[in-house]
């Protein structure tokens, strides 16, 4: 899934100190001066185009996934693709997505959000501190647990999701909201990148001075450590929480019961509502408006997380940066 | 240690446990009695098997080129931009779609498919698509599938490859300018060369995520009533020997033969990249 090689893509230039955005535009000033010949104005032009070209194809499907939220189905077929309907279609909309199921998309997100935070609360809770052991502390079996961390970590979760549900199966919580929380608790990623943040920005010789003035180890990690690793909380944090957000094979599998569902797998079931993909539905038909109304309340929650997250990203990872 | 034990009991429960029970399920019958290769065997010729393959094969092929290629070249470009706020704002619009990620893309793009509502349909005109049915003919799925990836997954590696670029010392760049070397020259000789271990990163992860295709095919096999994207990728496979046609021994063996791959080239690369020394 795309998720989890975005989720390593944004916080992998971390691990290797990236210099900030200033110190480019810097070191480029003098080159602007210089005079301008027309060739240069020309290749100007080309990676304009190019780069327009491309914001074209990332942005256009979701501002006309926003518009198609405020027509009719008549008006998404008939009218300009990216022309506003009115805020009573929208209305209308919202209230025929509520009521499908007896309001069942208002409680997938509900289970969404339950699953999501829960699961964030354990991932942290796990997470955070086995990667500080794996930085900062020696202990047996350390170099295999990183290995082993490691290779879990580039490894496809999907493939797992069939001997996760004969497993889950047999400890009976199928049907349980511990059959997908558990699972993503367990979060490989989180641990790389705690352990990367502690190599890489903690000096060890902070936990030794305060180990030599008598702090018990675990003093140590909640008042030393702890206090520290704000950025990596975060990051970690905003990762898992896009991932298990999104997630769909792991909750199709394991809660098939639509008052279990968390939003992804609902969006899906109201997919195969839709008259125009699926003729044979009858009255209880979802139109495509609805379903694109759907589809933006389920990835608004992520949407506002990625809004808040671009500046913590950005100190993430600069704070890597400073201890070169 | 007191630190990892929480993380030790997860990983044991949900990483080495689950493959030690593919591994078991894969090589027995339903009775437990251990039977070789027989379920490899069986599932390689059940008639979906090898199209699958094939299906997943093809995909990939097309997604890791266009990941490096585009990739490489958007992050190249914007590198070169002498506006530093236009480029962040540019790195931020191509990483919207990222909160799209799963079955959100998906729905997205079978609108954006479908000529009667698409926005872009006189562009599928021009093609010759003038129903939903010609857009998601067999034969267009992997390039399909490829476009909703890369619409999802590229912005984040995008952001991730000019950090790389970023992180190119600037006397390197300056000695490659003094030489005389154009845009293209140093970005053949000097930057992609740099960007290596960071391209490869990238397609080992693509790989893994992409030899998983599941959603995808099983969104579009809902919104088509099952003529397009049903058994298409192996993954899809795995939940119909296992959930369809109660055979869990042959899904087991499926996942067995994806994950021997995928950990096969995740170990290669934990190996030989020099990519995780940071001891």
């Amino acid at each position: 899934m795309p998720n989890k090689s975005f989720a390593v893509s944004v916080a992998a230039p971390h691990a290797e100190g990236e210099p900030s955005v200033m110190s480019r535009t810097h070191h480029r000033a003098p080159e602007r001066r210089r005079p301008r010949p027309l060739r240069r104005v020309a290749a100007q032009l080309q990676t304009g185009t190019v780069l327009a070209v491309f914001v074209v194809f990332f942005v256009l499907p979701v501002l006309w996934l926003v518009l198609a939220a405020t027509k009719t189905d008549q008006q998404l077929v008939h009218d300009n693709p990216l022309s506003f309907g009115s805020f009573h279609a929208l209305k209308a909309n919202w209230d025929a997505l509520t009521s499908f199921q007896d309001d069942a998309v208002m409680q997938w997100l509900g289970n969404s959000a339950l699953y999501a935070v829960i699961s964030l609360v354990i991932t942290l809770g796990v997470a955070i501190p086995a990667g500080y052991a794996l930085a900062m502390t020696e202990f047996r079996g350390r170099h295999t647990l990183l290995v082993a961390t490691l290779v879990v970590m580039l490894m496809p979760n999907a493939t797992l999701v069939v001997p996760l549900f004969l497993e889950i199966n047999a400890v009976h919580l199928i049907g349980t909201m511990w059959s997908i929380i558990l699972p993503y608790s367990f979060y490989p990623f989180g641990v790389y990148l705690t352990y990367i943040y502690f190599t890489t920005a903690v000096p060890k010789d902070l936990l030794a001075a305060a180990r030599m003035d008598g702090c018990s180890e675990f003093r140590v990690f909640w008042h030393i450590a702890l206090p520290l690793a704000t950025p990596v909380i975060a990051l970690v944090g905003f990762f898992s929480f896009v991932a298990n957000w999104t997630n769909y094979f792991l909750p199709y599998v394991m809660l098939p019961e639509s008052s279990q569902m968390p939003i992804q797998v609902g969006v899906g079931t109201l997919l195969s509502n839709v008259p125009s993909f699926n003729p044979t539905v009858g009255d209880l038909a979802i139109q495509r408006p609805q379903l694109a109304l759907a589809t933006l309340v389920a990835i608004t929650p992520v949407l506002i997380v990625f809004l808040f997250a671009q500046r913590f990203l950005v100190s993430g990872m600069l704070a890597g940066a400073t201890k070169e | 240690m007191a630190f990892v034990a929480a993380y030790v009991v997860l990983l044991v429960a949900f990483g080495v446990l689950p493959t030690a029970y593919a591994v078991y399920f894969a090589f027995t019958d339903a009775g437990g009695k251990v039977t070789g290769f027989a379920n490899f065997v069986s599932t390689a010729h059940d008639f979906r098997f090898l199209d699958a393959v094939s299906h997943v094969a093809v995909y990939l092929l097309f997604w890791l080129l266009s990941l490096v290629v585009f990739v490489v070249a958007l992050a190249l470009l914007l590198h070169r931009l002498a506006s530093g706020s236009a480029s962040k704002a540019l790195r931020f619009l191509y990483y919207i779609p990222g909160a799209l990620a799963g079955a959100a893309s998906v729905l997205v793009w079978l609108f954006m498919l479908d000529p009667t509502v698409s926005p872009v349909r006189s562009l599928l005109g021009v093609l010759g698509f003038h129903t939903f049915g010609e857009v998601i003919a067999p034969g267009n799925l992997p390039l399909l599938f490829t476009i909703i990836a890369f619409w999802t997954g590229a912005g984040g590696w995008i952001v991730v490859m000019y950090g790389a670029l970023n992180n190119i010392p600037t006397d390197v760049m300056e000695a490659a300018r003094i030489d005389g070397a154009g845009a293209w020259q140093t970005a053949w000789h000097v930057q992609i060369p740099m960007l290596r271990k960071w391209i490869v990163y990238m397609v080992i992860l693509a790989f893994a995520g992409g030899a998983q295709l599941f959603v995808e095919p099983q969104l579009l096999s809902l919104a088509s009533v099952g003529v397009a994207g049903r058994d298409y990728s192996l993954n899809q496979l795995t939940y119909d020997f296992a959930f369809q046609m109660n055979n869990i021994n042959g899904a087991a063996a499926v996942s067995v033969e994806l994950l021997v791959v995928s950990v096969s080239a995740a170990a290669v690369f934990v190996a030989r990249s020099g990519f995780f020394d940071a001891e």
